[in-house]
């Protein structure tokens, strides 16, 4: 395959390119401009709309609008901006409607600053916006991710039209690695059972509203049915030496790439440590955390760039047969590899 | 005597026969309120769709509002949208159907309130699409609270003492605000409060939808209307209210129409051809094997921090190298300082280049430091594994590295580039001298790679860097074999 060194948000933006995206509605944002600018760049090269919207909250709508007239459409920001979007994508759930919106967190609350950081797990997973729904998450940490995930976030979301986040950080979005450029998707969807496209056979209805409290009632319940399948059909995790590790580490994003230097360095110093990564946040990889006590391991331990986000789910999926143990820096800051074994050796006593 | 004709009325077809969506038994009639201006101007826009034949290619917006369920009669496609984003949500749909007739039907608190930004920008866009504005003074769906547009005293649910300017501000004149702005094609206000002003308001609605037929761009209709339960009266006093009280605030008049001179907005279309995609993203210069990598070299994983002052080519320093790693095939990664460093004296960033797979792409630990300033060294000095190398610039550094347990390489760096007559070069300079010292980089092969590296630079530029990758590479050679 054709290679090229690439930041891991051009990569993101050619992704969206390959999987047929067709138009890219976004507002800028550190550290997601560069996804903006990329797309800015090659979206007219192609005649595929880029237009930079006066919000956040008009780029979510405008997303809104163009699934609904059956497009692969992208947006893409940060915290705040995800914060400002939460209502749009609160409507592309209720409405079913597929799209792709990528998530660079950087440090909050608040304006916080721009580095890198995990913060926004809790808004994206536990469905920052209002009512019943859930939103497919899937968690690169390579700038080749950002390229296959986004395709496969495009994937998802017809195959189950519902939004998919690509969620990451900054750090995964700056930096530069390469990026094997795989064929350009053939053979889109149909999308013609619903979709509008200004002719006499797509006069459907794009909306959310159910007056009815029955009705509304088993949509929720065909929604539910819906996250369920995801649940089961759409979990993907990565493994490091895992085989015959002792002490199991979870992270993902950035902090799973620091964790493999962390269990290279342990394991030169003979600690047998390893790492589940998830790929997927939800459906998030219950059942194989739920597993891991089996092994008999001396423990769990989970690193986040957040204030013990992610391992509230993990404990929830151990439901109380072990506990895992929380690692975690914030503000911008990326635990290291050394920060990691030194934690490690001092929870555990190896 | 002669018997009258009898005279069949039926619905215009821009309305669906049997209004399937709206929830219970009533399915011929609309959830208006008697007396409501909604009606009349959906019976406006339902005939003029008939009457041109676009009842097919036209897409209709619902807002939140009492027209919430617009889409309950329009025989058009239809998207429900949040409070305030119809012209937003207009854009795209506008942007992916160039040839549909895409309608924003709004009323005053979801256009000029809550979405008072999005109409405003898509009017300076000129985006093909018509707005209709149906201004009431007052939120009708929520039961009758103020709006952008009600007028100075006047009571509402929620100014139980009248509208307080001093407090609540003026009615806002939207055709006015929207005149200011360059790209509408049409702008108007009318009203329903009577017959000739009906059919004015007919006029205008189809001046509005033939316009977005003829992709003429964005035209805006607002037109002043009755709401006899927000308002509290019956039918023909609110009517008189209008003429009475709203009109005078809200003058009837064609701000603007220029229509006729606009030529007719052409979209894109799509390339969406898979071999046109690939042609497209330069599939074709890029490789796909690899370098042969030289067995003996003294390096077989380098984890490289570069640093210097902005300006002195430290990002692309750490970018070239890394782009020569991928052509031997190794993994790499590339990462630029990041957070407030970014902002201050120093930039550097991180390189890895090695088999395995890259962990954390954050050079923490070292094994090769180029320092181009003071400052740089005396930060990353430190840092640097035990065993590893340090290349520092003596043209700006003075003093000598501390450490005794790493390799050090003076080299005069800016030196170099300033011999060659453009200290840009500084950077190929480094790149040089890391392949002389890891022995990982052939310097004839990085010059093959020229051309990619610097892909659209004029030949003088690409020749000055091969020439200080030369110059790095061979001071290593002849001062520190």
């Amino acid at each position: 395959m054709p290679r090229k060194l690439m930041k891991g948000n051009h990569a993101a933006v050619y992704g969206a390119i390959l999987a047929g995206c067709k138009a890219y509605y976004g507002y800028p944002i550190t550290p997601a401009s560069e996804i903006a600018e990329s797309a800015s760049l090659l979206f007219p090269k192609f005649g595929r709309t880029f237009l930079q919207a006066e919000s956040e909250i008009a780029a979510i709508n405008m997303v809104y609008g163009a699934a609904g007239c059956g497009q692969r459409v992208l947006t893409g920001s940060s915290g705040p901006g995800i914060s400002l979007k939460q209502e749009g994508i609160s409507y592309c759930a209720g409405s079913a409607l597929p799209c792709v919106i990528i998530d660079i967190m950087r440090g909050g609350p608040g304006l916080g600053n721009i580095g890198p950081e995990q913060g926004d797990y809790n808004q994206v997973l536990k469905g920052g916006g209002h009512g019943n729904y859930k939103v497919i998450v899937l968690a690169p940490n390579s700038a080749q991710e950002m390229c296959d995930l986004t395709m496969l976030a495009f994937e998802l979301a017809d195959k189950y039209r519902n939004p998919v986040y690509v969620l990451t950080d900054g750090v995964i979005g700056q930096m530069m690695e390469v990026v094997e450029l795989p064929e350009p998707v053939t053979g889109l969807p149909d999308k013609s059972e619903w979709a509008i496209y200004g002719t006499a056979d797509s006069r459907h209805l794009i909306n959310s509203i159910y007056l009815d409290h029955d009705d509304l009632e088993r949509w929720n319940r065909e929604l539910m049915k819906k996250y369920a399948v995801i649940q089961k059909n759409e979990v993907r995790v990565e493994e490091y030496r895992m085989d015959d590790a002792e002490i199991v580490t979870i992270g993902y994003g950035s902090s799973s790439r620091v964790l493999r230097s962390a269990i290279d360095i342990a394991r030169e110093r003979g600690i047998k440590l390893g790492m589940l990564r998830p790929i997927t946040l939800f459906p998030f990889p219950a059942p194989e955390i739920a597993s891991l006590p089996d092994r008999g391991l001396k423990g769990i331990l989970t690193v986040e760039m957040s204030d013990g986000q992610l391992v509230d789910d993990v404990n929830l999926a151990l439901s109380g047969k072990m506990i895992s143990d929380l690692y975690n820096r914030m503000g911008g800051n990326v635990p290291t590899a050394l920060e990691i074994c030194e934690k490690v050796s001092e929870l555990y006593g190896v | 005597m002669i018997m009258a004709q009898k005279t069949v009325l039926r619905k215009p077809l821009g309305f669906i026969d049997v209004y399937k969506h709206k929830p219970g038994a009533e399915k011929d009639r609309t959830h208006y309120c008697p007396g409501c201006g909604h009606g009349i101007i959906h019976k406006l826009i339902a005939e003029a769709l008939e009457d041109f034949d676009i009842v097919d290619k036209t897409i209709v917006i619902s807002p939140v509002g009492c027209s919430v369920f617009a889409y309950y009669y329009f025989h058009t496609g239809n998207l429900q949208v949040p409070h305030g984003r119809a012209p937003a949500v207009a854009t795209s749909v506008s942007r992916a159907n160039p040839d549909s007739v895409v309608i924003s039907y709004q009323g005053d608190g979801d256009l000029a309130a809550i979405g008072g930004n999005n109409i405003l920008q898509a009017a300076n866009r000129g985006e093909n699409m018509v707005v209709f504005f149906v201004n009431n003074a007052i939120y009708g769906m929520t039961g009758g609270q103020m709006a952008p547009t009600t007028l100075e005293g006047q009571k509402t649910t929620t100014t139980p003492y009248g509208r307080n300017v001093k407090t609540d501000g003026y009615p806002i004149q939207m055709c006015e605000i929207i005149n200011q702005l360059t790209a509408p094609v049409y702008v108007v206000r009318t009203s329903l409060h009577d017959m000739p002003n009906i059919r004015k308001t007919r006029a205008a609605v189809r001046k509005a939808i033939s316009n977005a037929r003829d992709k003429k761009g964005f035209s805006f209709v607002e037109v002043l209307s009755m709401c006899p339960s927000g308002w509290k009266m019956d039918s023909v006093p609110a009517q008189n209210w209008i003429k009475e009280n709203m009109i005078p605030r809200f003058p009837l008049d064609t701000f603007r129409d220029i229509s006729e001179d606009m030529p007719a907005i052409e979209r894109p279309i799509p390339v969406m051809d898979p071999d046109k995609v690939k042609n497209i993203l330069g599939y074709s210069a890029l490789s796909d094997s690899n370098l042969e990598k030289n067995p003996d070299a003294d390096f077989d994983k380098v984890a490289l921090r570069v640093a210097g002052f902005g300006g002195q080519g430290i990002m692309s320093a750490g970018i070239a190298l890394a782009n020569v790693g991928m052509e031997y095939g190794y993994n790499v990664s590339w990462l630029p300082s990041y957070g407030p460093e970014m902002r201050g004296g120093t930039a550097n960033c991180s390189v890895k280049i090695q088999e395995d797979t890259v962990g954390a792409s954050e050079c923490t630990e070292p094994n090769m430091v180029i320092a181009m300033n003071q400052p740089s060294l005396e930060k990353f000095e430190q840092i640097i594994v035990p065993g590893g190398a340090l290349i520092y610039n003596t043209t700006l550094i003075d003093k000598e590295p501390a450490r005794r347990d790493v390799k050090v390489y003076p080299i005069p760096i800016t030196g170099i580039a300033d011999e060659l007559g453009d200290t840009r070069v500084q950077s190929m300079v480094n790149v040089g001298a890391f392949a002389a010292v890891t022995g990982m980089f052939d310097p004839g092969e990085i010059e093959n790679l020229m051309s990619s590296l610097f892909k659209g630079k004029p030949e003088s530029v690409i020749k000055l860097n091969e020439i200080a990758v030369r110059k790095g590479y061979k001071y290593v050679k002849e001062n520190f074999s």
